[in-house]
């Protein structure tokens, strides 16, 4: 598995007053599972919503569900509403 | 899941094979939900409630347990208890608890040898009702004094202080939405409504359950998802998923209707309480009354444009009820919304509301048609009032590959300016407007999914193949993955029979929606292929005595990668299928993934619409869909898919629509008050594939069964706006609508 590092995850503008009023939160990680395990230990009260269901962007990439994608150095990592369809 | 790069040279992708189901359909052979039967099967109906909110203060069932025939009863009581969240909804809207939430509410059930027995015996059974308050519509549901349908059902992040029937909210955006209004020529705010839909799948629900007092289960049934099923019914069983098999009928339509579960548990409790099979159909009012139409919405949208066609700022509130659960897709309405334009200021909302009416389900891409129809009919506007070109406007403004998306992300490669350039040089657009007709211009946007996949794939003796898959086949699955298995394989189409496996036999797949199957079972298809070809090159290269690494696959042959791996003849497939059984064993090939690389797609559609001014009907008279598939495997299904959205969306958009009483009971439970298009509705319908490939799939698929829902309700909205010479803000646009739009204007 490859070294954490600095990630910078924006959040949807509903979050933020579970996250201190941020808009984006800096954690470390190199895995989406690992990226959402450290923003709610920062952020303690977005584990209701985290645990709700999310999907994480990657550079632009919708990742639905999966806790194991690789997030690479550099990447824009954006939080949004879990998604499926019908 | 990321590929280099999509493959190009194709044998049989992009070809138009017969579909493999075909004869099976129109010979009457293929067995749908309600086909299925079992020796000393019982017959079961459901007693639903007539009121659309009510305390249930008790249930006699003993005059309809000695009734002739009836052979169980089952309620509430008989389901497991202790269940919370997700799977306590389920439960509560497959059969009702301390109260009846919807007219049409599931009460109790009985099984009896007939179903005419099983339907009399309904009658006798008595229930003490209190009949409570009720609301149907969105806007009054979350006004004070409104009638709570239940405490405490909020989810997290919904506003305090809201009215409790407010369950979900949402809200996303970037830059200043003020100054970009301040900085605009032309700024329009107004409001919109869209009515509940209800999907129109031609089969209703059905399914045969046996269930033993061991609590071993098999369901047959017509479902898009029966692992979910499996689940779902062993949650309200009390029992494990494990035992309950699930098999999945032929499907006849499903568009998000049937991702979920309404009859299977019941009869299972049934089958378990008489240890009879027991069959329950719903009859086509119990479809309308008790299945989940869509959700109906209540839009406010504001939007800022310059004098050359620069959108300055966007703002959309989204008010979605979703019935007497929550759920209702409202926050992909508002992602949705705005996400064809590259807003530099951008705002949304949306709130999810319950009401009196049943549990809203999925619909072809949810939340974002009644996004469009809202966002599109403004942009449509501010066109008219600054003398723009409505396909160059959406140009100037489109989204594209790096812009920053109205809910946060940075777009990966996307085809939306592929779609509306297709768009202007169509000769549709460039067709003189019909005298007293109007012209109407729509995008639509959709996230497609990925999703849990399992496939296995396994050779025959005689070089066929027996390709097995979870994902119900709601729209020519198994023709696209009977061509991508050919493909890799490098044999016959007609060589492969792909089998929709049912739930011991497959990993846990995830439901066909979100237009996931031809890509995520699609993929996983490829690599149990590619998988299989390995296996195959290996025993080549043991009957050569080389290294496996040095044989190669070709158009359903092993080879010798060069000459330093030796001279051999190439291996058929066939070949070394015939002596499988003593090189090593048989051969199969798996794949099992969340694939997690589905491409987002966009859509544009053209439509020309007349209005008749007297009677206010409306004939649509030319449709042309462009959209964006990625990679066509099979260009008619892919087709098929376009036409069948802008068809619902013809309905959706001029006469479809769930009306409630003041009673707030529904009162068009039936196909001939609930009008659908029929074949005289509809114009042909023009489609253009666009083909800008994913680079989540290794032949560039993106998703197609739902975009195409998402610009019709637009932009026939804006062709009978045009025409009519009146803005439509409200759906359907149905005659009596239209008559006072006209009146009024």
């Amino acid at each position: 598995m490859s070294q954490k590092h600095k990630i910078e995850v924006a959040l949807w503008g509903g979050l933020k007053p579970f996250a201190d009023g941020n808009d984006k939160v800096e954690v470390e990680a190199a895995t989406t599972g690992q990226m959402l395990a450290a923003v709610i230990k920062k952020h303690p009260a977005l584990e209701d919503h985290i645990e709700a269901g999310v999907s994480v962007a990657v550079n632009g990439r919708v990742i639905a569900s999966s806790l194991t994608e690789p997030i690479p150095e550099g990447a824009e990592v954006v939080i949004i509403p879990q998604l499926k369809g019908g | 899941m990321a590929f280099d790069e999509a493959k190009k040279d194709f044998n049989l992708i992009g070809t138009r094979p017969a579909r493999p189901d075909g004869i099976d359909k129109v010979t009457g052979r293929a067995q749908f939900g309600a086909d299925k039967a079992a020796p000393g099967q019982l017959h079961a109906a459901i007693l639903r409630s007539p009121h659309a909110h009510a305390l249930i203060k008790s249930i006699d069932t003993s005059a309809a347990e000695k009734a002739k025939g009836v052979k169980g009863i089952v309620t509430r009581a008989d389901f497991a208890t202790g269940l919370k969240g997700e799977m306590w909804n389920k439960l509560e809207n497959v059969m009702a608890g301390e109260k009846a939430l919807y007219d049409g509410h599931a009460i109790a059930a009985v099984a009896a040898t007939s179903a005419l027995a099983a339907k009399d015996a309904l009658k006798l059974i008595k229930v003490d009702f209190e009949v409570l308050d009720h609301v149907t519509n969105v806007d009054e549901s979350m006004k004070d004094g409104a009638p709570v349908i239940r405490e405490g059902a909020a989810g997290p992040g919904t506003p305090e202080g809201m009215h409790p029937n407010v369950v979900g909210f949402y809200s996303s955006g970037h830059g200043d939405v003020d100054a970009g209004f301040a900085d605009a020529d032309l700024v329009i705010e107004d409001t919109f409504t869209t009515e509940a839909t209800h999907q129109g799948y031609i089969e209703p629900h059905a399914c045969l359950a046996q269930m033993g007092k061991d609590g071993k289960g098999e369901v047959w049934c017509c479902t898009q998802g029966h692992f979910n099923v499996a689940k779902v019914c062993g949650h309200l069983l009390g029992t494990e998923a494990s035992q309950i098999r699930v098999t999945a009928s032929e499907i006849g339509g499903g568009f998000g209707g049937k991702t979920e579960v309404f009859i299977e548990p019941v009869a299972l409790a049934l089958a378990k309480k008489t240890n009879r099979p027991v069959k329950l159909v719903m009859s086509r009012s119990e479809v309308f009354r008790a299945s989940g139409p869509t959700a109906s919405a209540s839009m406010d949208i504001k939007i800022g444009m310059k004098k050359d066609g620069t959108m300055t700022a966007g703002r959309g509130v989204f008010r979605l009820q979703g019935g007497a659960f929550p759920g209702a897709p409202g926050t992909f309405t508002a992602m949705c919304a705005f996400a064809p334009y590259a807003l530099e200021n951008v705002s949304q909302e949306a709130y999810d509301v319950m009401t009196n009416r049943p549990k809203q389900a999925a619909y072809r891409a949810p939340g974002s048609p009644m996004a469009a129809f809202a966002v599109e009919s403004v942009v449509d506007e501010l066109c008219n009032q600054l003398g723009l070109d409505p396909i160059e406007v959406r140009l100037k403004n489109a989204s594209r590959e790096g812009s920053k998306a109205s809910f946060g992300i940075n777009w990966p490669r996307i085809g939306l300016v592929e779609c509306l350039e297709a768009a202007k040089a169509h000769p549709h657009y460039s067709t003189a407007i019909p005298e007293n007709g109007g012209r109407g211009v729509s995008c639509g946007f959709w996230f497609n999914h990925g999703g849990e996949t399992a496939v296995s794939l396994a050779l025959a003796e005689d070089g066929t193949v027996s390709l097995s898959v979870g994902t119900p086949d709601i729209g020519g699955s198994r023709a696209s993955m009977c061509m991508m298995a050919a493909e890799e394989l490098g044999i016959k189409y007609d060589d492969i029979r792909t089998t929709i496996a049912d739930t011991a036999t497959l990993g846990y797949n995830e439901i066909s929606h979100g237009s996931r199957v031809t890509y995520a079972s699609g993929l996983a298809t490829i690599e149990a292929a590619r998988d299989t070809i390995k296996k195959l090159c290996k025993r080549a290269a043991a009957k050569w005595g080389i290294d496996e690494d040095a044989v190669y696959w070709e158009d359903g042959f092993a080879k010798p990668s060069g000459p330093n791996a030796g001279e051999f003849e190439p291996m058929s497939l066939t070949k070394i299928a015939s002596k499988m059984g003593a090189t090593g064993g048989p051969i199969v090939g798996h794949y099992e993934a969340t694939p997690e690389g589905a491409g987002v797609s966009f859509a544009v559609h053209i439509v020309d619409a007349e209005v008749d001014k007297e009677t206010g009907s409306t004939s649509v008279g030319r449709y042309t869909v462009i959209q964006d598939a990625g990679k066509a495997i099979h260009p008619s299904y892919v087709e098929g898919q376009f036409q069948g959205g802008a068809a619902q969306g013809i309905g959706w958009a001029l006469n479809e629509e769930y009306i409630y009483g003041e009673d707030g009971r529904l009162q068009n439970a039936g196909f001939l008050d609930y009008r659908i298009p029929v074949a005289s509705d509809l114009p042909m319908i023009d489609t253009v594939i666009v083909e800008v490939p994913n680079p989540g799939h290794p032949y560039g698929v993106r998703g197609v069964g739902e975009t195409s829902i998402c610009p019709p309700l637009a932009a026939i909205a804006n062709a009978v706006s045009n025409a009519a010479g009146v803005r439509m803000k409200s759906l359907p646009m149905s005659p009596p609508r239209i008559l006072k739009a006209l009146d009024e204007a």
